[in-house]
């Protein structure tokens, strides 16, 4: 009780001090003036270049993002074009293949018929040929008979006879 | 955890151990058993005027010597005291008939500033040499939360765009104040901020900072028109008396702010201990002293950054209203608002 009685009574609490005033005055400023230089310039600077850097880093990100989803978008157009052009020539590709194998099989039809043809035609003149050759043969043959006839019996009837039966035998045969 | 709480009991008694022979001195020095401690203080209170009326002269200088340490602890004088080894005189300069003596205040002023100084040129030294990639660490980084925290919270928020040319100005106060109301809570130290003319002089240094904000934002025209309060001439003779005493309540509510918590602070500390003294018993000290002046003392750690932090956010508060570019009404719901 007496001691905050002395506390209070004590003006001294509220006293003014000009000396204390004059030097507390004096000593800030200079610690001041001091730390401006030493300190807040420095560190208000980095502080700021800091933020600065953040929000440049912000913005490269964000342009980045930008591009890159641009990039994508293309990707993606020209991925969908690919398609349709790897669709388009495949479908080419098929319908050229199809016309190439139906223009092979018919040239190798008609290629066959040519040459079924050719080789009828030959078969044909062989025939021929060969029935020229029988022909000569025969008519040979026929003129030795008929000389081997008049050197063993002239009888006209019998010959007469003996060559048409021969006659007959080869146009029989020959059919 | 189990281990911890089988041991609990055992400390506890190692703990009563030491401190019963201690009462007990205790309650020797008033010739009484641990039983009658309560009924021995209580005859020892009740007893006080006998005591001080039986032996007057002894008594009394005795109660007074308390107030005494006391009011020598918290205020300004020329001798720098270190207890158990002797106590520095302090020069005493007089120029032109003015008081200008080195006292414990200017000295811990000074010391504050030399903190200051070491940490800020070790810390500017830093940032000068680091690059913005680089990340700040340790001392560093932890004055850096700080400045930050001044520099966005405080002085941005409350000043708006023109922040950066009083920035200075909020940094440099709230690491002075800070440090000042910490260096009274440090052995041999006393706090320079529990002074009425240390704390004068800085609310003066926010009073001219606010008035040239005005004057810059405003115009003497502006700020003359201000004066007058926004109303009819006719009532001017009692408008401009007001509003000019209104301008210098801020810087006297900030002045004895910040006085007024410092010196409580340690007006509490300093009682709580010398309770023990007054009643001459140790349980008091044990049991009322010593825990409640450690918890004053931490409140006071934190009412130290507190009123460095309202100090510095007042004195931004103020410039931010003064060189608003805002009418009347708002700046006055502002002031109501905050």
């Amino acid at each position: 009780m007496l001691t905050s009685g002395v506390i209070l009574l004590a003006g001294s609490l509220l006293s003014p001090e000009p000396g204390l005033i004059f030097w507390t005055a004096i000593t800030f400023i200079l610690v001041l003036l001091i730390l401006k230089k030493i300190a807040w310039g420095p560190i208000i600077t980095a502080l700021q270049d800091r933020e600065k850097g953040i929000q440049s880093s912000i913005d490269r990100a964000h342009q980045a993002k930008d591009e890159s989803e641009a990039i994508l978008r293309k990707n993606r157009e020209l991925l969908s074009k690919a398609d349709a052009e790897a669709d388009r020539i495949l479908r080419e590709g098929k319908d050229y293949a199809e016309k190439l194998r139906a223009d092979i099989t018919e040239k190798a039809q008609s290629e066959a018929k040519k040459m079924i043809a050719s080789a009828k035609d030959e078969i044909e003149q062989e025939k021929r040929r060969a029935l020229d050759v029988l022909r000569n043969e025969v008519a040979d043959l026929a003129v030795k008979g008929a000389e081997k006839i008049i050197k063993t019996a002239l009888d006209a009837d019998m010959q007469k006879k003996i060559v048409n039966s021969m006659i007959q035998d080869f146009s029989t045969k020959r059919n | 955890m189990k281990r911890i709480n089988v041991l609990q009991p055992k400390a506890l008694l190692k703990v009563f151990a030491v401190l019963v022979p201690l009462l007990l001195n205790g309650y020797g020095i008033a010739a009484a058993s641990t039983e009658q401690l309560p009924s021995v203080s209580r005859n020892e209170v009740v007893a006080a005027p006998a005591v001080e009326a039986a032996h007057g002269a002894q008594a009394a200088p005795e109660e007074e010597k308390a107030g005494d340490v006391i009011m020598h602890h918290i205020l300004n004088n020329r001798v720098f005291a270190f207890p158990p080894f002797g106590s520095v005189e302090l020069p005493e300069i007089k120029v032109g008939g003015f008081d200008i003596s080195i006292t414990k205040h200017v000295v811990m002023l000074w010391v504050v500033s030399a903190i200051l100084l070491v940490i800020f040129s070790i810390v500017g030294a830093k940032y000068k040499k680091m690059t913005p990639s680089q990340a700040p660490k340790g001392l560093v980084n932890a004055m850096e939360a700080l400045v930050e925290f001044i520099r966005t919270d405080v002085a941005k928020a409350n000043i708006g765009k023109e922040y950066e040319k009083y920035l200075t100005y909020l940094l440099t106060v709230f690491f002075f104040i800070l440090l000042c109301n910490l260096m009274g809570l440090v052995p041999y130290g006393a706090t320079a901020t529990g002074n009425i003319n240390v704390t004068l002089t800085l609310a003066t240094f926010t009073f001219f900072l606010t008035q040239m904000a005005a004057l810059k934002a405003h115009g003497i025209k502006g700020y003359l028109a201000h004066l007058t309060g926004g109303t009819h001439p006719a009532l001017w003779i009692i408008m401009i008396p007001i509003e000019f005493i209104g301008l210098f309540t801020k810087p006297v509510a900030l002045t004895i702010r910040l006085f007024a918590n410092m010196t409580a602070g340690h007006i509490v500390i300093l009682s709580l201990i010398f309770i023990s003294f007054i009643l001459k018993s140790y349980i008091v000290a044990v049991v009322m002293s010593v825990p409640f002046s450690i918890f004053i003392y931490l409140l006071e750690l934190f009412v130290a950054f507190l009123q460095a932090f309202i100090f510095t956010m007042l004195s931004a508060l103020f410039i931010g209203l003064a060189s608003a570019h805002e009418g009347h009404d708002e700046h006055e719901a502002g002031v109501a608002s905050h």
